[in-house]
């Protein structure tokens, strides 16, 4: 482009609103801006999140008491847990880009029920005030995991009810968004987009979609018979009064493993947009990558039984769960070797995007070949509950969502923000991000090989080594985080403006918009007679 | 700007089609106590059977007649819209939004009256009986409440409904979020279909 600032055509849908100040964001049922709405609440609570694990990091930097007593540490990891799960990495892609995105890749103005969506929000605020608040009560904090298992859930005497409500609360923002963007992808293609000709996030998306709707009111009504026990001594969980404990892990897991893809499913997303604009070439196997992400949303419900092997099941379940958890494992070794097509013989912009991409596959493979140790009945019983499981879910959670999260918004951030972010930094970031990363989370599977449990603020001795390099890992990572976000918070508010719509040369429809968008997004409803990607 | 050109976007069937979704997601937060239902009384049988025998069949069918009744009415009254005749559709919302305030009654004073009995879950009767009956009576509170708040869920969006058909904003061209309305009342209704013999019904 030769013009340094690009001449605009419509005004961008920052400078159009009825309100002024802080209520056009909060009163807008625009969704770029509650895209936005949810980057800024996600992140701030991530900062929190990412807080929590550092100190629990450095606790465990020594044995027994360093930085905390055991009771706090048990408050700072079902915190950490609640915050990072049920408040980042499940809304997060969806949320964010997906509000943000899905309209303008499938050529629409907004989604289908704007008003809904700006509800979803609220909703999701209320839920998130109220299990961060369950921390400030008086009571103290809940102390039980994230997962407020029976019987511990009706045993404590801490803030159980604000947390537990929270998490159901969110549970209804998600089920919201999810229909929404349902109903978004079935109604509002634009005229020429069928379903083979949809880019790859909102295939995703509506994976995702379904999951949100479908396993998300199972883990409500498990979490309001937890209420239900607390405050009416009802019992459902409790053997005293007839109930089994075993049951409530089961319909736990009904609805948390499948939340599993619910995170991971629009990471696979973001990075199957990434990979084929930085190699430039069309994705390999587009209707493989489809296949292989319902057919994930699809298993993935059958498969909770494997967070139980060691709990008490027939010994049937056990093999039918290992066997379909290991079935599982296929749609994403399909997807892997997708992407690894894409970028042979690409013409590679090596861009922060694309390492981040990138370093997506290796640790998702790490994540997910980890996860088949865990699948496995024998292998199970033997690391169940120690370190290995943390450093496993942080490699698919961690390491698949937050680095797709990444890769998505330096990759979107022009379009988002209409300014570019500082392209060195960013990199210098990732690089530290990356090292502290694996320094952080490698050690861990050493140490629940050798046998050190989780979620105890207390180690033997001989698993000081480990745990040193694993702390020093943490304070690493965070540098880098400080310097990803820093960097990306200066340049969306000083980064040079956008000399080109489309600074990828990417093929989806946001590249053909302005940057920032306008309100309604197209100027003219865009007619599509081609596929996604369409490199040739 | 942007409020009128979102009032020009609509599209009933992509309404209803969220409806139906939001119908999904109810069905499965039921299945999530129905499965829990069938596992205790699985494990409890003559329990189960023992405790049903303290409910009051008479006044379940009577609600069960009830629903029915006016999951008919609504139905009707969508009819009605259709076909221009305003005040028989309202006529016909209000005899619904009735039906579903006599439900609520009924359900209130049998409540009360198994209250009475000490037959609540934690009451020190209920306690000396068994596991399988305290399992069951709380079993029985939670649905039928969490059915109950369905109720209530599902007046309150007739009535808004019923509001905006007397000031015309639904109309026989535009009737989309009655067909709504009665969707849910029909999942209210359905519910309960299920909740009536499992409760009632088995002795």
């Amino acid at each position: 482009m030769i013009n340094a600032k690009l001449e605009r055509r419509e005004p961008s849908f920052y400078d159009v609103s009825e309100r002024k100040g802080i209520l056009a964001w909060i009163l807008s049922t625009d969704h770029k801006r509650i895209g936005l709405l949810y980057l800024y609440s996600i992140m701030s609570f991530f900062i929190i999140g990412a807080i929590l694990g550092l100190l629990m990091k450095l606790e465990l930097l020594a044995p027994g008491k360093t930085i905390m007593e055991a009771k706090t540490y048990n408050g700072v990891f079902t915190l950490h847990g609640i915050i990072m799960i049920f408040l980042i990495v499940i809304p997060g892609l969806p949320a964010v880009f997906g509000n943000f995105m899905l309209p303008i890749l499938i050529g629409a103005k907004d989604v289908a029920f704007p008003r809904l969506n700006l509800l979803s929000w609220y909703i999701y605020i209320f839920g998130a005030i109220l299990a961060v608040a369950s921390q400030f009560m008086s009571g103290g904090p809940p102390d039980t995991g994230w997962t407020f298992y029976a019987p511990y859930s009706f045993k404590t005497t801490t803030n159980m009810l604000p947390a537990v409500l929270g998490a159901f609360v969110l549970g209804f923002s998600s089920i919201l968004t999810g229909l929404n963007f349902i109903v978004t992808i079935h109604r509002m293609r634009a005229p020429g987009m069928t379903w083979l000709k949809m880019p790859l996030f909102p295939w995703t998306l509506y994976g995702t979609a379904w999951i949100q709707l479908l396993a998300t009111p199972v883990i409500g009504i498990t979490l309001l018979m937890t209420v239900g026990e607390r405050i009416f001594n009802i019992g459902f969980f409790d053997p005293a009064l007839g109930g089994d404990p075993i049951l409530y892990q089961h319909l736990f897991w009904i609805y948390s493993h499948p939340a599993v893809y619910v995170m991971i499913l629009p990471a696979m997303g973001a990075i199957s947009e990434i990979l084929p604009t930085f190699a430039q070439k069309t994705i390999f196997g587009y209707k493989a990558i489809i296949i292989s992400t319902l057919a994930i949303a699809f298993v993935g419900y059958f498969v909770w039984g494997h967070h139980m092997f060691t709990s008490g099941m027939s010994g049937v379940a056990l093999y039918v769960f290992s066997i379909l958890t290991f079935l599982v494992a296929i749609p994403s070794g399909v997807k892997v070797f997708n992407w690894i097509s894409t970028i042979y013989k690409g013409s590679i912009n090596l861009k922060t995007p694309f390492y981040w991409a990138v370093s997506f596959i290796f640790v998702f493979m790490i994540g997910g070949l980890t996860g088949l140790v865990l699948g496995a009945l024998a292998t199970d019983v033997h690391v169940h509950d120690t370190h290995f499981v943390v450093a496993h879910f942080h490699f698919i959670v961690f390491g698949g969502v937050g680095f797709a999260f990444m890769g998505a918004i330096h990759y979107w951030f022009p379009k988002m923000f209409g300014r570019m972010y500082e392209e060195t930094w960013a990199n210098v970031g990732w690089l530290i991000f990356f090292i502290g990363f694996l320094t952080l989370y490698l050690p861990m599977f050493y140490l629940g090989i050798a046998g050190m449990p989780r979620r105890y603020f207390d180690y033997l001795p001989q698993f000081h080594g480990g745990n040193i390099i694993s702390s020093l890992g943490a304070i690493v990572m965070i540098m880098g985080l400080v310097i990803i976000i820093t960097n990306l918070v200066r340049s969306a508010k000083f980064g040079n403006p956008v000399e080109s719509d489309n600074p990828w040369n990417g093929k989806t429809l946001e590249w053909t918009v302005e940057s920032p968008p306008s309100l309604e997004n197209f100027e003219e409803i865009p007619i599509i007679d081609k596929g996604p990607y369409d490199y040739e | 700007m942007t409020m009128n050109n979102m009032e020009e976007h609509r599209d009933d069937i992509g309404s209803r089609f969220g409806m139906w979704l939001f119908i999904f997601t109810e069905l499965l937060l039921f299945a999530g106590l129905f499965l829990v239902y069938a596992v205790y009384r699985f494990l409890n049988r003559d329990a189960f059977q023992f405790a049903a025998e303290e409910l009051n069949t008479f006044v379940g069918a009577l609600n069960t007649v009830l629903l029915l009744a006016s999951s008919a009415t609504i139905a009707m009254s969508i009819t009605a819209l259709q076909k221009n005749k305003k005040v028989l559709s309202l006529g016909l919302l209000g005899f619904t939004v009735l039906v579903g305030l006599v439900f609520l009654v009924n359900k209130y004073f049998e409540w009360s009256l198994k209250i009475e009995h000490g037959l609540f879950p934690g009451s020190e009767l209920l306690l000396e009986y068994g596991k399988g009956e305290v399992l069951f009576f709380g079993l029985y509170f939670f649905m039928t409440g969490l059915h109950a708040l369905h109720i209530i869920v599902g007046l309150v969006f007739i009535l808004v409904v019923f509001v905006r058909i007397q000031k015309g904003r639904i109309n026989s061209e535009n009737f989309v979020h009655l067909e709504n309305a009665g969707l849910y009342w029909h999942l209210v209704d359905i519910i309960w279909i299920f909740l009536f013999p499992l409760f009632y019904l088995i002795t």
